[in-house]
């Protein structure tokens, strides 16, 4: 069974078609990086697989259990109430700006939602929060404020505060973007030590060298569609015209 | 008359004028966060009601809606008010009308949170009340609270507008001492009661403003 999957979407906005029938699927387990250039509708597949941002027309479930499904008249139909705050339980986000609550200091951004969304008991909380940041290389910036960071510590954080709800999977909507190219390393190790530990991800980047590293499949997408994917070696050495113009400015990654 | 009478006298209408103060900050800064949610309902029937009601309170003087708001009882329902009403009527009439000024702040404060903590809220699982309570409102509190010091600093004046309805605050008291004084002395003091005060709630709202520094 598929851990994401989301079938035909469709997306427009004012009548320009930015999600043009679009499939995508994806394991437990897998790490799968989306590239293509701006505008092709790869922050916008995130946010409709993550339900900020409603489909038009398409299918989208998790673990089998039914999201969203194409009504009679061709328009999706979305979980309401209880059963869709259950399906958002499988699945984080990372945003490109972080995101993180301002007023809370970083233990408390990573610990405020299991503890008052989960419910869950607050000593272990606080600890599991605490193994985080370790892994994160943050134990020290516990009590600090996210004003009081770098970007790539915020970064760094905002992941922390993703995995402390234990999804199944987690998106990355373009991690490094808004980081200088020292405080991009720095994220994009925490995300490689993510994939050692075996979380299913879902990566929307620009870094190529990294996609190609760190990814299982590669899905190369312009124009509201997608164009070619399969393994990093596949793409990479593809001989589609468009995938070609498009690596051809990353030089070979 | 001595000057220690005259100051005791005023002192009374001190107890007034701080009286109105409190209460209008006590009922109006929850009940204008209210109406700053009926002014950005979704219904549209909600939404035109409170806009009017802001409309009428910020473009109508304050002194006329006392007025109304004393006298609206016994020349529109024929209700008699008793001489107690009097006071009542300026609660009332302050909280109402601040309550429409502060729903505005609190607007401009909502209105002014980027949409990213919503979203980020909505992927972490927070209900909608949570989300307000836990993420927005705390933020919003910072955010607007140079504009309420503002409104603040101007309601410790405008309890004097309570006089219009013949409350006998500060201001009502220095003026009768004054005309039958034939002293100007009560009103010196009642202007520097008024400042002395505004002078605390500044140094005090500084210090709220200071405490909420904690992060940029």
């Amino acid at each position: 069974m598929y851990l994401l999957e989301m079938n035909h979407v469709k997306k427009a906005f004012d009548g320009q078609g930015v999600l043009r029938d679009i499939s995508l699927s994806v394991k437990e387990g897998e790490i799968v990086s989306i590239i293509g250039p701006s505008g092709s509708g790869k922050s916008t597949l995130l946010r409709c697989a993550t339900m900020l941002e409603e489909m038009d027309g398409g299918e989208l479930n998790y673990l089998g259990e039914k999201a969203a499904w194409n009504g009679p008249d061709g328009k999706a139909i979305y979980a309401k109430g209880e059963k869709r705050k259950e399906i958002q339980k499988n699945y984080g986000l990372v945003f490109q700006n972080f995101h993180l609550f301002p007023h809370m200091t970083v233990l408390k951004n990573i610990t405020d939602a299991p503890i008052h969304v989960q419910k869950r008991d607050k000593e272990e909380v606080y600890s599991e929060a605490m193994e985080l940041l370790k892994k994160m290389g943050l134990e020290d910036k516990a009590e600090a404020y996210p004003c009081q960071l770098s970007g790539g510590q915020c970064q760094r954080v905002a992941i922390a505060r993703a995995l402390a709800l234990n999804p199944r999977i987690l998106f990355f909507d373009e991690p490094t973007s808004a980081l200088d190219p020292e405080l991009t390393g720095e994220v994009l190790k925490v995300i490689k030590s993510l994939a050692d530990m075996h979380i299913t991800m879902v990566i929307v980047t620009h870094e190529m060298a990294f996609a190609k590293d760190i990814s299982d499949r590669i899905i190369f997408m312009a124009d509201g569609v997608i164009v070619e994917e399969g393994t990093p070696e596949e793409v990479f050495s593809s001989s589609n015209e468009r995938t070609q113009s498009f690596l051809g400015r990353y030089g070979e990654g | 008359m001595a000057l220690t009478k005259i100051l005791l006298q005023l002192a009374g209408g001190m107890w007034v004028s701080i009286q109105i103060f409190i209460v209008t900050l006590v009922f109006s800064l929850p009940l204008g966060l209210l109406v700053s949610f009926g002014r950005m309902s979704k219904n549209p029937v909600i939404r035109a009601i409170v806009k009017f009601y802001i409309s009428v309170m910020r473009g109508t003087p304050l002194m006329l809606q006392l007025m109304v708001v004393y006298f609206g009882p016994y020349y529109l329902l024929g209700i008699k008010v008793g001489n107690g009403y009097r006071l009542w009527a300026a609660f009332i009439g302050f909280v109402i009308n601040y309550a429409a000024y502060f729903a505005e702040i609190y607007r401009s404060g909502i209105q002014s949170m980027p949409v990213g903590q919503y979203e980020a809220a909505k992927l972490l699982g927070y209900t909608k009340p949570q989300t307000f309570f836990r993420i927005i409102f705390p933020q919003v509190v910072k955010r607007i609270l140079p504009s309420v010091t503002n409104e603040v600093i101007t309601l410790v004046k405008d309890t004097s507008l309570a006089f219009s309805i013949s409350v006998l605050e500060m201001f009502a008291v220095a003026k009768a001492l004054a005309s039958s004084q034939t002293s100007l002395i009560p009103f010196v003091a009642a202007g520097l009661f008024y400042y002395v005060f505004n002078l605390i709630v500044a140094v005090g709202m500084e210090y709220i403003e200071k405490r909420m520094n904690y992060y940029q």
